[in-house]
């Protein structure tokens, strides 16, 4: 425990004193960037809700890649399944406009989201293991593929009477946005979906028996069969679970934030969850708080332009540098444990 | 089709491919040595900024080919040195890397967004540009074309031609018997992920110097690393396949950018991202060439057979693994 704490601060420090320096660089103060990213991102309840909504879809999306790192399998389709999820929502939400129970519809059309976000990952699960195309083309390809199909919908079929342009889609009337409490920028039904959402997997992964098998298929895919079924089905299975919580993030971003569809509705989450799993050291715990860290770097820099004139893609600087600090202290921990060994 | 219209069609193939040839070799020595770069499209886009940044002060652009084969070379150096001596996974450091990288080149090169800069002047080659038609534009390209067409035989020759393209390939198959013959294969490891990096660097700088000149966010070159990566893997690790696939796959973009004309309703982004299914697609046709089914059903079909033998290619062995001497 005391040793994790301390391999905490350590990839802490070296990732804050790498991006003091490029701060410095540019000629800004470092004390300044992290006053903006942190008063941005913590200052108010409004800000601090702002950044819940992001945490929301990028815990869900690093929950589902836990499910396919479990099986060896690098599930980089997570953000095109986003993406599917958020045109299964959009298109069941469009026929629920002018309906008598909203509601209703709200709710296919978050299942629709994460039943296309399942079907996606399913498509680049077959492609590893019946095409044998590794899954790091085949879902990279797919993410491409599918905002080909978002921008496709935006200026084609489901374009805005007149104009068509990169701000998205008509607007879905209130109607249809998930109810939120008064003053509250976040869904509380979307937060309890993320929470519920983490305890169903610390559940299924540590404590069931499907969660063992899929460790075992991970550690080792030639064990096969395993009660019955093959390596093969486990990852599918894995894969389709990551590809449906990806899409439930991907409706999320349309029924609660957007309210329409946009060209950038996944904001990156889906490769920025690859990133959340890799400073959790593969492992459940630490997620919801690297999410909730990654999130507030992600809404406070939106103040630095602004108050600064620096590009927000700072936030995404800090975030590598602290996965590669992690993956510098993992790496000499193993040289340490190897030469004592 | 025009003979001028053929030729204007040829050459702005040969200038797409040109960055991508160089990029995709680069790789290809990196991989046969058995180490995975996956940073190639944070790195190519870094390495442009750098090479447009670098250009833009000093009025060099041979400074700003330097410096972004520098710059590509560390980050290389950074995949080598965590994957190799530090055992950690050679594709989760390139894929934090490539994000990070892009979102560097973002950052720093904001102030240079949108400026005119130094641009590699084409080169004329004395005679043949003077044939009619054909000549103009075949033979007054950026530097960075001819470049590429003399990597082509050049790293071929290297691999296959030469000991020390033998003890790379080694390393690459079977570190472990490399090893005992007094190879030290990560060392090897780390030179070739350092060499490739550096040719990565120089296809950044060919983009923001010459082929897709200038800085900007968007600058217009993301998602081409990851195709680089593929074209790898489509061209069987060989350097002629691989460079034809890059040649390929421009003629497609350059197809693509034309086809925009005739349909002009289908949005220019539909157009983009065409070349990735046709990536998915590529793959698995190389994949299921392999199989036994397949094969057999090809034994009977000898022209196809003969086709199919050229597209199959294996990856090097010890590809992603890090060798650990005892």
């Amino acid at each position: 425990m005391k040793r994790h704490l301390f391999d905490t601060l350590l990839i802490l420090t070296i990732s804050l004193l790498f991006t003091s320096l490029l701060v410095t660089v540019v000629g800004a103060s470092p004390a300044d960037a992290f006053h903006h990213l942190l008063n941005g991102s913590f200052g108010s309840w409004s800000k601090f809700s702002r950044v819940l909504n992001v945490w929301i879809p990028l815990t869900l999306c690093s929950l589902g890649l836990l499910y396919a790192f479990r099986t060896g399998l690098w599930n980089i389709g997570v953000e095109g399944q986003m993406l599917l999820g958020a045109i299964g929502t959009a298109g069941v939400m469009r026929l629920g406009v002018d309906s008598a129970s909203p509601l209703l519809f709200l709710l296919l059309a978050l299942i629709s989201g994460a039943l296309l976000g399942a079907l996606w990952a399913l498509l680049a699960g077959w492609l590893k293991t019946r095409g044998g195309v590794h899954e790091i083309f085949a879902g990279l390809g797919l993410n491409f593929v599918a905002m080909g199909i978002i921008l496709w919908l935006i200026f084609g079929p489901w374009k805005r009477p007149g104009i068509a342009s990169m701000s998205g889609t008509e607007p879905f009337p209130r109607e249809l946005w998930f109810p939120t409490l008064e003053g509250w920028r976040v869904s509380p039904f979307a937060l309890t979906l993320a929470v519920t959402g983490i305890l169903f997997t610390a559940w299924i992964l540590n404590h069931s028996r499907f969660g063992l098998k899929l460790k075992a298929v991970g550690h080792n895919p030639r064990a096969v069969p395993l009660y019955g079924l093959s390596a093969q089905t486990y990852m599918l299975i894995a894969i389709v679970i990551s590809g449906a919580l990806a899409g439930l993030a991907g409706g999320l971003q349309v029924s609660s934030i957007y309210h329409r569809l946009i060209p950038a509705i996944s904001s990156g989450y889906g490769y920025l969850g690859l990133l959340v799993v890799m400073l959790a050291n593969f492992k459940l715990l630490p997620i919801p708080f690297i999410a909730l860290f990654f999130a507030a770097l992600n809404v406070g820099s939106i103040q630095l332009p602004m108050m600064m004139q620096l590009d927000s893609s700072l936030s995404g600087v800090i975030q590598g540098a602290c996965v590669l600090s992690a993956l510098l202290v993992f790496g000499l921990r193993r040289l340490k444990a190897g030469a004592k060994s | 089709m025009s003979d001028l219209s053929l030729s204007i069609l040829l050459a702005s193939v040969l200038a797409t491919a040109a960055p991508l040839i160089i990029a995709a070799l680069g790789e290809t020595l990196t991989e046969k040595a058995g180490v995975i770069n996956l940073s190639l499209d944070g790195s190519l886009l870094l390495s442009a900024m750098v090479a447009f940044m670098v250009a833009y002060e000093s009025g060099s652009v041979t400074l700003g080919f330097a410096a972004a084969a520098a710059t590509a070379a560390a980050i290389a150096a950074l995949v080598g040195i965590f994957g190799i001596y530090l055992g950690q996974l050679q594709v989760a450091v390139g894929f934090a890397l490539t994000l990070m990288c892009k979102d560097l080149a973002y950052f720093l090169g904001n102030p240079y967004s949108r400026l005119q800069g130094p641009q590699l002047i084409s080169m004329k080659i004395p005679g043949l540009a003077d044939i009619p038609l054909i000549g103009p534009v075949l033979f007054q390209q950026p530097l960075a074309v001819y470049l590429s067409l003399l990597l082509i035989p050049l790293v071929w020759w290297y691999l296959y031609r030469t000991g020390r393209g033998l003890e790379l390939r080694a390393v690459g198959e079977n570190p472990e018997a490399a090893y005992t013959r007094g190879i030290d294969p990560r060392r090897k490891q780390l030179l070739y992920t350092l060499a490739g990096g550096a040719l990565v660097g120089i296809a950044g700088a060919a983009f923001s110097l010459g082929i897709k000149p200038g800085w900007g966010r968007p600058q217009g070159i993301e998602g081409i690393g990851w195709i680089a990566l593929a074209i790898v893997i489509f061209g069987g690790w060989h350097p002629l396949k691989v460079a034809l696939g890059a040649l390929l796959f421009a003629l497609l973009q350059v197809i693509g950018i034309s086809a925009q004309g005739i349909w002009p309703s289908i949005p220019a982004q539909v157009f983009q991202v065409a070349p990735f299914p046709l990536m998915i697609l590529a793959l698995l046709v190389v994949n299921l060439l392999q199989r036994e089914t397949i094969r057999h059903w090809l034994q009977q079909r000898p022209g196809l057979a003969l086709l199919a033998a050229q597209l199959h290619g294996a990856p090097p062995r010890a590809l992603g693994q890090s060798f650990k001497p005892d």
